[in-house]
């Protein structure tokens, strides 16, 4: 999908990697939307980008908040029109230190759902009959290698992510034929705030810098349309089909 | 009039005989749908699931697209007088028209509520409700710049932000419309279609609300098309009979120009246009009269008022409400099936315990063959 002209909505975009996607779709041309719930950090980001030379909004809202849900999408098409790149960016962690299984308690369980799974779910389908009705549009869900290993400690997150994996198949599988493609992206480990929460002892060094992960993504949303909807895909391991021709084709739709 | 007098199946307008659906119900497949043949002169009972089968292949679906706004802003004029705000959408130029309503809440009909303060241009309103946080928090302002000549009820205002700080007011502050009739307050979510877009609209485009994307995309399965068109439907009712009986006031659209080609290849091959809704009509038809009958895309505003002389340009049938003489959308009806057989059709709703109003069951006036 070409962005130029196009509008993106991303949560989680105050820091991390949902303000670098921001900054590097409005360079595509995107008109942006970034919701979080920091409204200091958010506004920051909005500035900066507008500061570029790029379209760029807020709205401070909670993606595990139920009745954040229809707000989000009504401001964010007041404000920038129709949604045809929706980024389901944000997500938690739960409490940190990370925890084993037996001592995480079910509310914090319950928790981890809310943001991480039921938020992309209520906000996709507050958003997605519009682009199904229009015949285009692409959900992005970030998601996590905790998705398909059980790493100890990481369970409440790792259930999140699996789940939210499993929910981009069956999107896309009922939104075959319509023109609205789903895809799954595991950006890798990354320099942010949530790893630093996640693993403190970590080697900065050896992270990526989110910015670089954002262009990565943004490649991929311009090859949507030709990678298989459904697809769950590793930025770090992934190359354009159409910079590897002989490839190309291979993983698309017949 | 508390929540106690006011029954599911209060009557809402001028004592009308059909019952009222008091809150939206789950399974809204399974919503009744009366369908009214103009060609047989003939009704009969269906339910929602089954329109896909009263549809034909080639035939063209067109829903509004408008998103619902959380329009009803509780404010107050400077003398600390409640007064309920009702934004009619879009904004144009930073300027929206509202109808303001005195005090009181949704529990009480807009006809039993007290007039609001005479606001003059200049006045200003204060919305001391949750404020944006972006970028002090201050509450948000409106000042009147313009008071309509057909009641001083209806106003232009601009507010003292605008973007995304108006918007963060806007949803943070505001709640969709409510009715007397309904049981318990709506949220924003009950009052969405499966396919809202644009907020656009001040009270929900209610003749879509039934339909679930299994039944969109059965019809479309069966080679029906499926098209979109985006109007700001407007207010029902404000309290005002000067004002009431001035509805449907000028109203925005925006028909896409996929509309436009998909009404134009289903005409070509004999297929029928069916629009869901009486503000889908008024958007085609009106796009139609002001482009002396050949519709174009874009935007536009419509003024026009259907009635049994209307000769529709573009629509065929369509998919509404339960409506009862006296309403509006009942003189539109009848520009698509004889007032007769509409009242027959009416009657037998009656009878058979079908549901009107916002949440209530169907009507499919089908497309006549000449």
């Amino acid at each position: 999908m070409q962005m130029d002209g196009r509008v993106a909505l991303v949560t989680g975009g105050s820091r991390g990697l949902g303000a670098a996607l921001g900054h590097a779709l409005a360079r595509e041309g995107a008109r942006v939307v970034l919701v979080a719930r920091g409204a200091p950090e958010l506004a920051k980001v909005v500035d900066a980008i507008r500061a570029e030379g790029g379209q760029a909004h807020g709205f401070v809202a909670d993606v595990g908040v139920k009745e954040d849900i229809h707000r989000i999408a009504g401001a964010a098409a007041a404000l920038a029109g129709p949604i045809d790149l929706l980024v389901h960016n944000a997500s938690t962690l739960g409490p940190t230190p990370l925890r084993l299984l037996l001592d995480t308690e079910c509310e914090d369980l319950a928790g981890v759902l809310d943001v991480n799974l039921m938020g992309p779910f209520r906000l996709t389908r507050a958003i997605v009959g519009g682009m199904v009705l229009r015949g285009r549009g692409l959900v992005l869900q970030v998601t996590s290698d905790a998705s398909v290993n059980g790493y100890p400690t990481w369970g409440a997150y790792g259930v999140s992510k699996a789940a939210l994996d499993h929910l981009g198949r069956v999107w896309a599988a009922e939104l075959e034929g319509t023109g609205v493609r789903v895809l799954t992206v595991d950006p890798g480990e990354m320099d942010t705030a949530m790893h630093a929460a996640a693993v403190p002892e970590a080697d900065r060094a050896a992270l990526a810098d989110p910015a670089a992960v954002a262009r990565q993504i943004v490649e991929i949303v311009r090859a949507a349309e030709d990678l298989p909807s459904g697809a769950r895909i590793e930025a770090a391991r992934w190359t354009s089909p159409r910079a590897r021709p002989a490839l190309a084709g291979a993983g698309a739709r017949p | 009039m508390d929540l106690a007098a006011c029954p599911a199946g209060a009557r809402r307008r001028g004592g009308a005989p059909v019952k009222t659906a008091a809150w939206p119900r789950e399974e809204t497949e399974a919503e009744r749908m009366l369908v009214v043949d103009p060609d047989r002169d003939a009704i009969a009972d269906f339910i929602v699931r089954d329109l896909p089968s009263r549809l034909r292949a080639g035939d063209l679906l067109v829903v509004n697209d408008a998103a619902t706004l959380p329009g009803s802003l509780q404010g107050e004029a400077t003398d600390g007088v409640p007064v309920e705000v009702r934004l009619l959408g879009p904004a144009e130029d930073g300027v929206w028209t509202a109808a303001l309503l005195g005090e009181g809440n949704w529990r009480w009909r807009t006809e039993d509520r007290p007039a609001p303060p005479r606001l003059g241009p200049g006045s200003v309103l204060a919305f001391p409700g949750p404020a944006n946080p972006i970028p002090d928090g201050s509450p948000l302002h409106a000042t009147v710049v313009g008071v309509s000549e057909v009641s001083p009820r209806l106003v232009r205002l601009v507010f003292d932000r605008e973007g995304d700080a108006l918007w963060a007011a806007v949803y943070r502050g505001g709640r969709p419309v409510q009715y007397s009739y309904v049981r318990a307050p709506l949220a924003l979510w009950h009052v969405q279609t499966a396919y809202a877009s644009r907020p656009w609209a001040a009270e929900p485009p209610s003749a879509g609300r039934p339909l679930t994307w299994r039944i969109l995309l059965e019809a479309r399965r069966r080679g029906v098309g499926l098209a979109a068109v985006t109007h700001a439907a407007g207010l029902s009712s404000t309290g005002e009979p000067a004002l009431d009986a001035a509805l449907p006031l000028p109203e925005r659209f925006d028909i896409p120009a996929e509309t436009v080609e998909a009404v134009a290849r289903t005409r070509a091959t004999g297929g029928r246009v069916v629009a869901v809704g009486t503000t889908v009509v008024r958007a085609l038809e009106g796009a139609a009269e002001s482009g002396e009958g050949r519709l174009a895309a874009g935007e536009g505003r419509t003024s026009l008022r259907i009635g049994p002389a209307f000769r529709p340009r573009v629509v065929d049938g369509l998919l509404t409400g339960v409506h009862q003489p006296g309403e509006s959308h009942f003189e539109l009806l009848q520009a698509f099936a004889p007032e007769p057989l509409l009242r027959r059709a009416l009657a037998h709703a009656e009878a058979a315990g079908y549901l009107a109003h916002e949440f209530g069951d169907s009507c499919l006036i089908l497309p006549r063959s000449v």
